[in-house]
């Protein structure tokens, strides 16, 4: 049997293949979100940022801020694992045709105070053309929610 | 509010939402505000890409316009005097938004009740009638808002 791969090699390539999912996105330059990686578990981090204040009495973030988090953490999570079993094989780094978005459903369950926040996506379903994705957002607390999401997506054909 | 002219309202509502801060930097501007309708509008925003390939806006900005036009309208029903905040939003996306086109949001608030607003909106392309996303959510109606 074949030798495990060193660790820092296989680290190396895995943060690679994630940089080169995110960093071509402008919108997600934009919002300024980053993605924590353990193992194969991303943890998407939005760093709370003046521009991204709604109701400023408040404060909270404003609530197309959350939406657009979450809708980026479904969105890598999802090419994240389509590319997973590729580069794995050492084929990378891949950038694949991106998901489009069908619908997306948002609820509030609480303010969003003027903080850093975090997301993790689940893949609930993902077939041949279409996956559900569930989202769920937080700030200090893990088992706090200030909001989560489920969307659907079209998937990128495979041949191409 | 009660005391203040429809017109002054509606003024003061569009200058609230027009200038909070995420609105500024996608540089949303308000329309037309008034009786439960709004109208708000998006410039073509490179930051706002999703898909550097195509060059298509990412779907969250267009939800973030077209949250913060139904915000402006619920505000401006007849029947509202208090806060609000959104409890929950569906935004279903017709077909990508193509690059270098504005965005214009129109919401309708069709319904109040004693501590809920519904609304319904419709994000157009490029000044026509090409309906790029649809949206449906209801709104809290209270002076704190959720939290």
């Amino acid at each position: 049997m074949a030798r495990p791969e060193p660790v820092d090699v296989v680290k190396a390539r895995r943060d690679k293949a994630l940089e080169t999912l995110v960093s071509g996105i402008p919108y997600i330059r934009f919002l300024g979100v980053t993605f924590d990686r353990r193992g194969d578990e991303l943890t998407a981090v939005l760093p709370f940022s003046e521009n991204h204040i709604g109701n400023a009495a408040l404060p909270a973030i404003h609530g197309g801020v959350t939406a657009s988090f979450l809708e980026i953490s479904a969105i890598i999570q999802l090419n994240w694992s389509l590319i997973w079993d590729q580069m794995e094989r050492g084929e990378g780094p891949v950038q694949p045709r991106l998901p489009k978005t069908i619908d997306f459903t948002i609820d509030y369950l609480r303010s969003g105070l003027p903080r850093d926040a975090y997301a993790r996506a689940r893949i609930i379903r993902s077939g041949r053309r279409y996956a559900s994705v569930h989202v769920e957002g937080w700030q200090d607390n893990r088992d706090r929610l200030f909001a989560q999401a489920t969307a659907h997506f079209l998937l990128p054909s495979q041949d191409g | 509010m009660a005391d203040l002219s429809d017109a002054t309202r509606n003024d003061i509502i569009a200058k609230t939402i027009g200038s909070m801060p995420f609105a500024q930097a996608l540089s949303m501007r308000m329309g037309t505000v008034g009786n439960g309708e709004a109208e708000m509008i998006m410039p073509y925003h490179p930051d706002a890409v999703g898909d550097p390939e195509t060059g298509v806006l990412h779907g969250g900005a267009v939800s973030a316009l077209l949250d913060s036009c139904a915000g402006a309208a619920v505000l401006c029903h007849p029947d509202v005097s208090t806060a609000t905040a959104t409890l929950n939003l569906r935004i279903d996306y017709m077909r990508p938004a193509r690059p270098e086109q504005d965005i214009r949001a129109r919401a309708t608030c069709y319904h109040v009740t004693r501590s809920i607003a519904f609304v319904r909106a419709t994000a157009t392309e490029g000044g026509g009638d090409r309906v790029v996303a649809t949206a449906s959510g209801a709104f809290t109606l209270q002076q704190t808002a959720i939290g």
